[in-house]
């Protein structure tokens, strides 16, 4: 467990290639308390800059302004799923959770497996397994690696309903037994509700913080309550002003939650 | 049709493999009849003069010990050159400065004529197995290190900075990461190496060497014994074509086995 502060972090991305001309800056004097233990989901547009911040307290970034400040100064032990697998497409899928790992923990990286719903594709090759088992494949890997902070980018796209509920479930026991501190990228605002303790927006254009607001509600989580709706309701009108590719994934979510969101989660 | 044509290569492939035999058969006979044609059996000998030769050769010893003697050199200068060029390689590959202010040296080094660093070789350092050695890694490394700069260049970026944000020892992202990655350069490398290699070595033991294959075509120079000339030269390109077929080619289907499993 594990808190850290970003401090004023702006990202510019200098033009390049003959169909930019001009700089994009993504985010913009972003600056947040990230409480130890909190499960922090971040929400926004596609292009705002959401990728960027888990890069940036990743230490993947190394041209942004401002600063992520760690306690003691050291950068924790982090598991990160990226928006790809990114698996050695040489090694088998335990061997690629077992790089990250020491061998011992090889009981505990199958025990993962099973978690995300992949048994017995221990010894197949990245490259037999689906694009979305790739992924559950890669969500294991950063589980395994029993990381202080955990980043999520979008682990749970792409999967059907009843699989995301069930590893959305998982996850928030993995948090909750785990104790780690989650920062969590998603279109997704149900997931986004289902999951977290604290949710952040980023706003279109400006790359700055639209709304932070703690979800201090029990898990499980029914978007028939009240809370839980009203904070649903406040996100979608706020995303009525987002560029359009955001609806689109909106109604993914819309899709998932069934009529009018007021379906039951089971989460 | 043409595109039909294309895509039926594959399996053409066989047929294309039973040509193998015929080709070689022709350059014999091509050979044979310019031998009879040329008429002179000193200048040109015909194959089956040039097999007796390599016969004789062979049952005396020397031509075994010539060959045991130059493939020793190729081996270890191969070794050295392997392991020097691809570090340099690998270190121009993935540091930026590294290649702006090495990268120049090591286009010098690739248009250096082998026969210069032979000669320098022995001038600075004697005609010493050293010296010869030295100059055919000379000649060998930068060939090397150029090709796996090329590979290094090419790593997969996602996949390091996977291994870096999970913090994986260095030891295990360079044996599961990266050398994978590197192994179709280190191969290309070693192929394009070995051929180069013997060459240069039949030059540095002609200059310089009192023993193997370049020593004894000198020798065959100095008596006029085309012949035995050609014996020792085909003797030795048949153990290099064996050395292709049964270790390079065998190594280059296991590194990439995962592409097709």
């Amino acid at each position: 467990m594990i808190g850290f502060r970003l401090e004023g972090i702006s990202r510019r991305f200098p033009a390049n290639g003959p169909g930019e001309t001009k700089a994009k800056t993504v985010l913009q004097d972003i600056s947040l308390t990230i409480e130890p233990g909190a499960f922090v989901t971040v929400v926004g547009p596609s292009g705002v800059g959401k990728t960027t911040l888990l890069r940036i307290i990743a230490g993947l970034d190394h041209g942004f302004q401002g600063r992520v400040a760690w306690p003691e100064d050291r950068r924790p032990k982090i598991g990160m799923v990226f928006q790809e697998p990114r698996l050695v497409p040489w090694l088998s899928i335990i061997d690629n959770l077992l790089l990250i790992a020491a061998p011992s923990a090889r009981a505990e990286a199958l025990a993962l497996l099973d978690l995300v719903e992949l048994p017995g594709s221990a010894d197949a090759l990245p490259r037999q397994l689906s694009g979305g088992m790739q992924r559950r494949a890669a969500l294991a890997r950063a589980l395994l690696a029993k990381p202080d902070l955990l980043l999520l980018d979008e682990p749970l796209i792409s999967l059907d309903n009843t699989r995301a509920e069930r590893l959305r479930a998982r996850l928030v026991a993995f948090w909750q037994a785990e104790k780690p501190t989650v920062v969590m990228v998603t279109h997704d605002f149900v997931e986004a509700i289902a999951l977290s303790s604290r949710v952040i927006a980023l706003a279109p254009e400006s790359g700055r913080i639209a709304l932070d607001r703690a979800i201090p509600l029990p898990h499980p989580r029914h978007l028939a309550d009240p809370a839980e709706a009203s904070l649903l309701g406040e996100l979608r009108a706020l995303a009525q002003d987002w560029p359009a590719p955001a609806p689109s994934l909106e109604s993914d979510a819309e899709e998932r939650t069934g009529n009018a969101g007021l379906r039951l989660l089971t989460i | 049709m043409k595109l039909a044509a294309a895509l039926d290569v594959p399996r053409q492939r066989p047929d294309w493999l039973r040509l193998k035999l015929p080709s070689f058969i022709a350059l014999l006979v091509l050979w044979q009849v310019s031998a009879v044609l040329i008429a002179d059996p000193v200048l040109f000998p015909t194959p089956w003069a040039t097999l007796e030769t390599g016969t004789r050769h062979l049952m005396s010893g020397d031509l075994l010990f010539s060959l045991a003697v130059t493939l020793a050199r190729v081996i270890v200068a191969f070794g050295f050159a392997m392991v020097i060029g691809s570090a340099i390689g690998i270190a121009l590959g993935r540091s930026q400065p590294a290649d702006a202010i090495f990268g120049g040296w090591l286009s010098i080094a690739l248009n250096m004529p082998a026969l210069v660093t032979i000669v320098l070789c022995y001038v600075w350092f004697g005609l010493t197995e050293t010296a010869a050695i030295l100059a055919v890694t000379i000649n060998k490394a930068p060939t090397v290190a150029a090709i796996m700069r090329e590979g290094a260049r090419a790593l997969d970026r996602q996949l390091l900075e996977t291994t870096q944000v999970f913090g994986v020892s260095r030891w295990k992202v360079l044996r599961h990461v990266v050398l994978p990655q590197l192994a179709p350069s280190f191969i290309a490398s070693a192929r394009a190496g070995l051929a180069l290699t013997w060459k240069i070595v039949l030059v540095v033991e002609l200059l310089g060497r009192p023993n193997g294959i370049g020593f004894q075509i000198r020798t065959f120079f100095n008596t006029f014994d085309i012949a035995s000339i050609l014996a020792y030269s085909l003797a030795f390109i048949a153990i290099v074509l064996a050395i292709e077929a049964f270790i390079m080619q065998p190594i280059e289907r296991r590194t990439g086995r995962w592409r097709s499993a």
